[in-house]
Parts: structure tokens; sequence; C-alpha cells
């Protein structure tokens, strides 16, 4: 079956972005309103001893200054351990401290620098190992008064946030049976997201009392869920305007900072307060992504069955872990990857650190997981001796018959996990692995990574939509869901299209939401928003048509399953003269005689995943049969790189993605694939935030300071940096209850860049690396303590080749 | 040092304009002027994504001086459409889908129109040089430099 326009590259609808004229809370601005500024801490962890801000107050302009005291309560959702401003004591070096107020941004700048404050430094934790040692500073010693979700499992007393298990067999003593057993540490750094709207709010308060915020971030309505929650607003007082958002990739989605422009607002009798940060500041003040460590040991038998698998999964979680708590969860929960294993023992904890906060980055745990599984599952291959083509194939989930890690079994349709890797191997079947003749000392290779993701959400996680009709047959759609630049509203009108039969440039949807005026959805994240507005359109589209079909059998006096919708017309069945466009009846059908039937027509949605089950806390296996998420996407990507053994460097030729399911426009689709491509590669080569964990330059840098905060520091991929060819392909194997059959991708193109990388390193010359960024300095140290005798050799090429003089350069 | 005044043309408009002598570029065609196209990210010239045109080149508007744009002609995206006709790279950025998010885009436009107009044979190498300077986290660029490729055909094959 073709569609008309689902599957087809419809333009994106938010042309104004390049028109002009597209709008950002970062240019949202309110007559009268005042401007914010925060100062942070200087020490990653100290005592405040006093704050001086009697000259702050002079400068002109300035209304107010803030300080912790201000606002004696903590914010949070999963785990409610953030201060609006810090209390007492700061925990990371950055952390706000104190919040000015002036009339003008230059006058909030000029007294932030004016703020004397007295500190006292305490002993401070950068790693996960240092805050889990028995004398670790303790970090949140009110832990025990914190509030949390039902989920979320606190160890007060300690710098453990929360701690998942899971359990299924008997690992420990079926490792001891296996034939190979491979073990392994995997350390992944804190990452920024790097989006490129800085975090930006606007907020004020209405004289009734209702109180506004405009800001840049992805789900409205989770917004207003943990504003509500934490400054105690009911929510219909609280209005959340969603205007376009200037990239998210997670970042905008967990722990934000509207609370702070409120609570100053609300201090000012209401008048609106803007608080737009830097590039700079929002490395300090908004969340980055977790650290990992990741402890991992697989056996498998000489036949090639992957048969225990045993991990503890740390993350490091910065100074508040409002967020990366339920990631500790869900990397617990999704512990072997796409893989059928029949013992599991994982342990996964969040751990304080005294370091920026942290939240998830584009997989919600699933690119860090994937780059440590799939690492092991390709040296599993190789100590066993076998294709690792192969290997995976013979452990791969087969859906229907398979249980995950937490016992689940798969339905039928959940996709295809075997697919996607044998089609990537067969891109880059003509890629040869050896030295370049030009050039001996670099290495041509290859490496693959299978991966799979599923939106990991509250089993309740719902959503809704609205389709109304206009007066001229034109159509609105309402939805919930942020519009980040993943391209959401586009294939909504699409699908909405293709159910009336009307053109896409007849629909439209805003791209603006505001929470009193759109209908629920839970949030936009974990890859969900297409499937889940889509699957609420599909039954508002139904809704609205048998609206259609009830004024025109009234119209023309047959059964209402005598007429059809379809074309934007509703006919009677077998008479295709008999037809009436849907704008005769948008607002009611008038006869000749002016009687009028029906009313406005407005279709209602709702999608809440069907079976979606909690697990057990003590063995993290779902409680009862069901699921934990309403569609897993299966994939696989794969590289051609050039490794130069004189200087480290990996250079990506090819990338190439191959995902199960269909695409609903292609050219969204592509830039989802090219993004996460080229997102995912460079976090594997490049992306790191540099912490002095071993205090190499105390007295350099101040203490515990995050120590890249820029461009120049932290390397993002330019239009130089991208590899020469990309190859992809959507499969178009279709679920039953998917709206169209597909599932979403936008994280999944993110996943397996890393590990793939890692294994066409280890396939090119032997050297497995376990730690990222896939570095030329890390490069050069892992040939030097692996293979020495590479560096030599390749020195020695290099040696012949200068001799030889006439070799291209 | 006192603030002084200058005139400079944006998109074809004379403008006039008092600034301090500390005051960028950026701040005077956002702040003052409200050319919400024009973006800001990093404020130090890192990120390019505040590019706009001045006397035809695309210049990092956050490190430009205003004192040193009295008498220069700057082009923002809101000045390429033509009596309400998008440009051929707007309209280019349409086909290709050249944009996601679209916080970085008007940088690029302009920086795809300094191609378009200066550089009829541009390689892709070529194209890439130029578009070094800005960011983009969203689209991986492969859809701009499409999306370029595109207007440079469309430029030879006498489109407009
Ligand atoms: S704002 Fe980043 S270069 Fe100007
Ligand atoms: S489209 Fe989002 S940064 Fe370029």
């Amino acid at each position: 079956m073709t569609y008309k326009y689902v599957g087809k590259s419809v333009p994106r609808i938010d042309k104004d972005k390049v028109l002009g004229g597209a709008e950002f809370a970062f240019d949202f601005e309110i007559p009268g309103m005042l401007w914010a500024k925060l100062v942070g801490s200087p020490y990653p962890h100290a005592r405040i001893v006093s704050i001086d801000y009697s000259e702050a107050l002079r400068v002109p302009g300035v209304v107010r200054v803030f300080t912790g005291d201000d606002f004696p309560f903590k914010v949070g959702l999963y785990a409610a351990d953030r201060d609006v401003l810090a209390r007492g004591k700061t925990l990371y070096y950055g952390q706000p401290v104190a919040g000015i107020v002036a009339e003008t941004l230059q006058a909030a700048e000029e007294a932030a620098e004016k703020i004397v404050i007295e500190y006292e430094p305490l002993p401070y934790s950068l790693s996960v190992e240092e805050s889990l040692s028995p004398d670790a500073p303790i970090i949140h010693e009110e832990m025990s008064k914190y509030k949390h979700a039902v989920f979320i499992y606190p160890k007060p007393g300690t710098n453990i946030a929360h701690h998942t298990k899971v359990r299924k067999g008997n690992a420990e003593k079926v490792l001891k049976d296996a034939d190979v057993v491979v073990e392994k540490t995997y350390r992944l750094p804190l990452l920024t997201h790097y989006y490129l709207e800085p975090w930006t709010g606007v907020a004020r308060v209405r004289s009734e009392g209702t109180v506004e915020v405009w800001s840049s971030h992805q789900s409205p309505f989770a917004v207003r869920e943990l504003l509500s929650k934490s400054l105690n607003i009911p929510m219909h007082k609280l209005v959340v305007h969603h205007l376009y958002t200037g990239g998210g990739f997670g970042g905008k989605a967990g722990l934000l900072l509207e609370h702070i422009p409120i609570l100053f607002s609300m201090k000012l009798g209401g008048r609106p307060v803007k608080l737009r940060l830097t590039a700079r500041e929002n490395f300090f003040f908004m969340a980055q992504r977790a650290g990992y460590v990741l402890k991992m040991k697989t056996g498998a038998t000489k036949d090639g069955r992957i048969i225990a698998h045993w991990g503890e999964y740390y993350l490091d979680a910065g100074a508040y872990a409002d967020y990366t708590v339920n990631m500790a969860r869900a990397i617990g929960l999704t512990a072997t990857g796409p893989y059928e294993i029949p013992n599991v023992h994982v342990d996964s904890y969040a751990v304080y650190t005294n370091k920026v906060p942290t939240t998830a980055f584009r997989g919600f745990t699933m690119q860090e997981l994937h780059t440590a599984f799939e690492s092991q599952i390709d040296e599993l291959a190789h100590e066993l001796g076998v294709d690792p083509v192969e290997f995976r194939a013979k452990n791969l989930f087969v859906p229907g018959k398979s249980l995950t890690a937490i016992g689940e079994r798969l339905k039928e349709d959940a996709g295809d996990p075997l697919t996607p890797v044998l089609e990537v191997n067969k891109i880059l079947s003509n890629v040869g692995i050896g030295p370049r003749k030009d050039k001996p000392w670099v290495i041509r290779s290859k490496g693959i990574a299978a991966f799979w993701k599923g939106p990991f959400q509250p089993s309740s996680a719902a959503s809704s939509a609205i389709v109304k009709v206009n007066e001229d047959g034109s159509v609105d759609i309402l939805v919930g869901t942020g519009e980040m630049g993943q391209g959401t509203i586009t294939a909504l009108t699409q699908i909405v299209a293709e159910e009336l039969g009307i053109p896409p440039k007849k629909i439209r949807v805003s791209p603006h939401r505001q929470t009193d005026m759109v209908p629920y959805t839970w949030q936009t994240v974990g890859s969900r928003g297409l499937f889940s507005e889509s699957m609420s359109l599909l039954m508002a589209c139904e809704d609205l048509k048998e609206q259609i079909k009830e004024a025109a059998s009234i119209a023309f006096t047959v059964n209402k399953d005598m007429i059809e919708v379809r074309d934007g017309k509703a006919c009677v069945v077998g008479e295709p003269w008999h037809c009436i466009p849907i704008e005769k009846l948008a607002i009611g059908y008038m006869n000749e005689k002016g009687v009028t039937v029906g009313g406005p027509l407005i279709g209602r949605g709702y999608y809440v995943p069907p079976r979606n089950v909690l697990t057990d806390p003590e063995t993290g296996q779902v409680m009862e049969e069901g699921h934990l998420a309403p569609f897993y996407t299966f994939g696989a990507g794969g590289v051609e790189v050039e490794i130069n053994l004189l200087t480290g460097e990996i250079k990506v030729i090819t990338a190439a993605t191959v995902l199960d399911t269909p695409e609903v426009n292609p050219g969204l689709a592509e830039g989802q694939v090219i993004g996460g491509a080229v997102m995912g590669i460079n976090i594997a080569l490049r992306e790191e935030i540099k912490y002095d964990v071993r205090r190499e330059f105390k007295g350099i840098y101040p203490d515990g300071m995050l120590l890249n905060p820029c461009l120049t520091g932290y390397i993002v991929a330019r239009a130089g940096d991208i590899p020469k060819k990309f190859e992809w392909k959507f499969l178009g194997v279709k679920q039953k209850d998917a709206p169209y059959g597909a599932k979403g991708i936008a994280e999944l193109t993110m996943i397996p860049w890393p590990a793939a990388i890692a294994n066409a390193i280890y396939n090119a010359i032997g050297v497995r690396i376990t730690d990222l960024p896939l570095s030329p300095e890390r490069v050069i140290a892992e040939i030097k303590k692996q293979k020495p005798e590479l560096l030599e050799k390749a020195m020695e090429y290099l040696r012949i080749n200068l001799k030889g003089g006439d070799n291209e350069h | 040092m006192k603030d002084v005044e200058i005139t400079l043309t944006v998109n074809g408009e004379k403008k006039k304009v008092r600034v301090s002598p500390k005051e960028s570029l950026l701040h005077v065609l956002r702040d003052k002027l409200h050319y919400i196209s024009v973006k800001a990210n990093c404020y130090r010239g890192e990120c390019g994504i505040c590019t706009v045109l001045m006397n035809g080149f695309p210049v990092k508007s956050c490190q430009v001086l205003a004192v040193e744009t009295d008498d220069a002609d700057i082009v923002t995206v809101e000045g390429l459409s033509k009596n309400g006709e998008p440009s051929l790279i707007q309209k280019a950025f349409i086909e290709k889908f050249g944009f996601q998010c679209g916080f970085c885009t008007p940088a690029f436009i302009l920086a795809g129109h300094y191609i378009v107009e200066n550089m009829p044979d541009a390689t892709d190498e070529e194209i890439k040089e130029v578009l070094n300077g800005i960011v983009c986290r969203c689209t991986g660029y492969k859809q701009i430099i499409d999306a370029i490729k595109l207007a440079l055909q469309w430029k030879k094959e006498g489109k407009s």
C-alpha cells in the first residue's frame, strides 16, 4: 500500500526559520521586563560564611539581590535535591549562590562583580571512585529528608542517590562455567549537549495570580509538573509557554531553571524577569550529560552462546541527580543491549560528586550502554575466534521468543534486530582491513555495532491530540509535544493529511504551545514524540470522521455507515456524485431551509501505552506480563575508518546506518540519520568535559573547576569534520500498533558510533580502547601500552617513505 | 570615551544609532534595531551563529565593534527575500531540509548566500571551508551543504 503523503519528503512547515521571524525564548521580551544574572561559586564544595551585596545594590538600575535564604526549600521531581540558590554550602564549582535582578542586563552584570562572598572550603570529590571511598565527603548530608519518586532508592549517609538491581538466573555461578569471559571497565566522561540556544526563561505573575513562563525546553507539560510540585502552584494557575526551542538533545528535558525567574518575579510584585544564559554560563547552570564507569563481565560458551552477564554501572551524577537517578534505572533495566542472555546480575547506581549537575543526552543512557556492551560483544567473538557478525546473529533477540534482561517477552512484531546488522555488514563489505599503500602508517579498517532502544517512560505516560476543521475546510492540529528541530510538527501534518485526504498545506500545527491551550502529553523525550502524538491523532481523526459521517448522513438522509470520508469530502458510498466538502460541515450542516444539524467539528484522541508495567524493586523483573515501552527500534551502525599510527588520529570515512522501521518523511529522517551520526562520531572522537580529577593542576586552575567551558576547549563537529560518505537505509518493518507502522528514530541514530569505531580500531591493530574520547593522545597511549611494536613499525615505514621521497603527501 | 552616532544601512534601510565605543554590531542589530534573526551563543567569536553580511562578506557580528560599521552595508536574513519572494538560497534550504532547530539557520543562510553570489564553482571542500566558522549541532551539515550546492546549480540554470 502506498500513501499520498506519508513516506514522502513533504517540506518542513517551520519555514519561518529560513525566512526570518522564528521566535525563540531567547528572543522573547515583555515591556517592563527586568534582567536576572546569577553568581556562581568559585569552590567545588564550601561552607558559605557570609554574603555582602551592599555594593551591588548601589549600582544604578539594580532592583534586588537574592540569596539562598530567600528560598528555603528544594526543587525536583524524581529526587528533590536542588537548592534554588546555594543554602549553607555550595556543592560544585559554578553553582548559583546569588541572583541579581536589574532594569538592564548591563546593570545586573556590573552588580554581579560587586558581590563579596566568603567561603570556607571543604574536601571535595571529582569522581565516582572518590565519592564511594570510605572517607568520602558526604555531599548531601540531608538526603534522608529529600522527597523522591517511589521507584527511586537513595542511600542516606552515602553519596549514592539511587540503586537499581537486576537479577535473572544466576549469573555469578554460570560465569564460572563459561568457556570465555570478557571482563572490562569502560569510562565515559561528562559531556555537554551544546544545543545552540543557551537556556533562557522569562516569567511573570499576572495580577490575578496566574504564573506565566516562556522558556527554552523540550516538554511544556513536564516543566509544568515540576514547577507545580516544587513551588506548590496549582496547575491551572501556571501557564508554560513553549516557543521554538533551539536544540535540546535531552539537555532541556530534565533539570531546568524556570523556577528561578518565576521565584524572582513572585518576590518583585509579579514584574516580568528574564534570565538568559551565555554559552559559558550554560556549562555551569544547566545540567550536562552524566559521566559513566561501566564494569562488565560477560561469558559465552564455545558454541557461541552468551550465557551470563554481570555488571556494575556507575553514573557520575554531579551535584544534583534529579534526572540521573532515573537514568541509572534505565541503564540497569536494559542492561544487556539487544541480546538474550539467560543469566543477568546488574547493579546500577547514581553517585553524587562535586561536579556540575547532570542529565541525559540523546538516548537516555543507551549510547553509553552500547558503547560498552557492543565492545564486549566484539571481544567475546574475537576470544572465541568467530566472526562478530555471526556471533551477534546467534545471540540477538528474536521477537516473539526472547526474554529481555527484565523478563519482558518481546512482541512478535517488535521489529528486526538482525537484518540491520547484516545490511550494515553488506554496505561495508568492500572495505578491506590493512595499511594504506601510499602511507603504510595509516591503517584502514571497519567496525560495526548493533543497538536497540525504546522510550524509557512511566507506564502511564499519556498523550492526547485535537483536530479541528475550520470554516474554510482547513485544519488545525493541537498537540502538546515540543518542536526543537526534529520536525515532528511537519510529520504530524502528513499523518492528518493522509487520514483526511486533504493536502498538508491546508493543515497547520503551531510550533508554539501554551499548557492551558493544548492537550496533555507527558514529555518530548525518548524518540516518543512522533509516535505518541501520531497515535493520538489517528484516534482524533477517527473521532472527527465519525462526526463528519453523522452530519453527512443527515444531509443525505442515509445510514451513517453509507458515508465515507475521502479527499476532504463526505460521500455516499458508491455514489461519488453525492458528496459534501468538509468545509460545509465544519461548523454544522445547514440545509436549504436553514435548518442546521451537527456542530463544529472537533476530533479528540489519546494514547496510553498498552500493557506497560512496573518492575520489581529487588529483581528488576517485570511485575506481570507486559512491556517497558510501547515500541523498540532496532538498528546497526558501521564505520570505515583510517587510523594514523603516527599521530593517533582517527578519521571516519564512511558512516552507515540501518534502522528496522519505516520512515514517515525521508527528508526529515535523513536529517536525523546524518545529525545523529555526526554528533555520535564526534562524541566518540573529541568530546569531553574536563575536570582535574587527579589534581595535576592544583594551584594552576581553581580547585574543582570545569576546565573547558567554551568551544575552544570543548570541541564540537564543524562542517569540515564530517565523514566523506553517509549510507543509510530504513527497512520498513512495521509494528502493528504504530502509526503507519513507524517507530521513533531521533536518538537511535546517535547510539552505535563509539562502539563501532572502537571495534574498528581493534579490528585494525588489536588494541582495545575502553575509555572515551578516542582522542589522538589516548590512541597513542593505548598503542604504547598494548602494542608498542606498532609504533616502531610505523616510524620505520615513515623513514623508508621519506627516503623514497617521491611519494604523494 | 563617549557615545557616538553612526549611520549604517541594514537590509537597504538607512539607520542612525547612538552607540558606545565598546558596543558590538550584534548588540546594535538585536537589541537596538530588533533584527531577531541575528542569534548569539558564545559572544566571543567561537560559534559563528551571529554571522551577518557586512559589505557583502560574512562577519561574526559579536566581534565587530559598532563604531566600525559607520557607513557599512549590513544584510540579515530579514533582508534576503525580495517582495515576499524568498531568495534562491532560502528556497534551497527548504527543498533540501537544510535546517532543524533553526537557531543557527540565519547564519548558514547568509554564508550560503555569500557562496552563491561569489563562488559559482565552489567545490564541497571550498563550501565546507566557508562554513567551518559556524556551528550547527543538529543537522550534521550535509543537508546544509546540499542546499548550497542546489542553489549554486539553480543559479547556473538561471533560476531566480
Ligand atoms: S555569538 Fe558566537 S561567534 Fe558571535
Ligand atoms: S539547526 Fe539546530 S543548530 Fe543548526
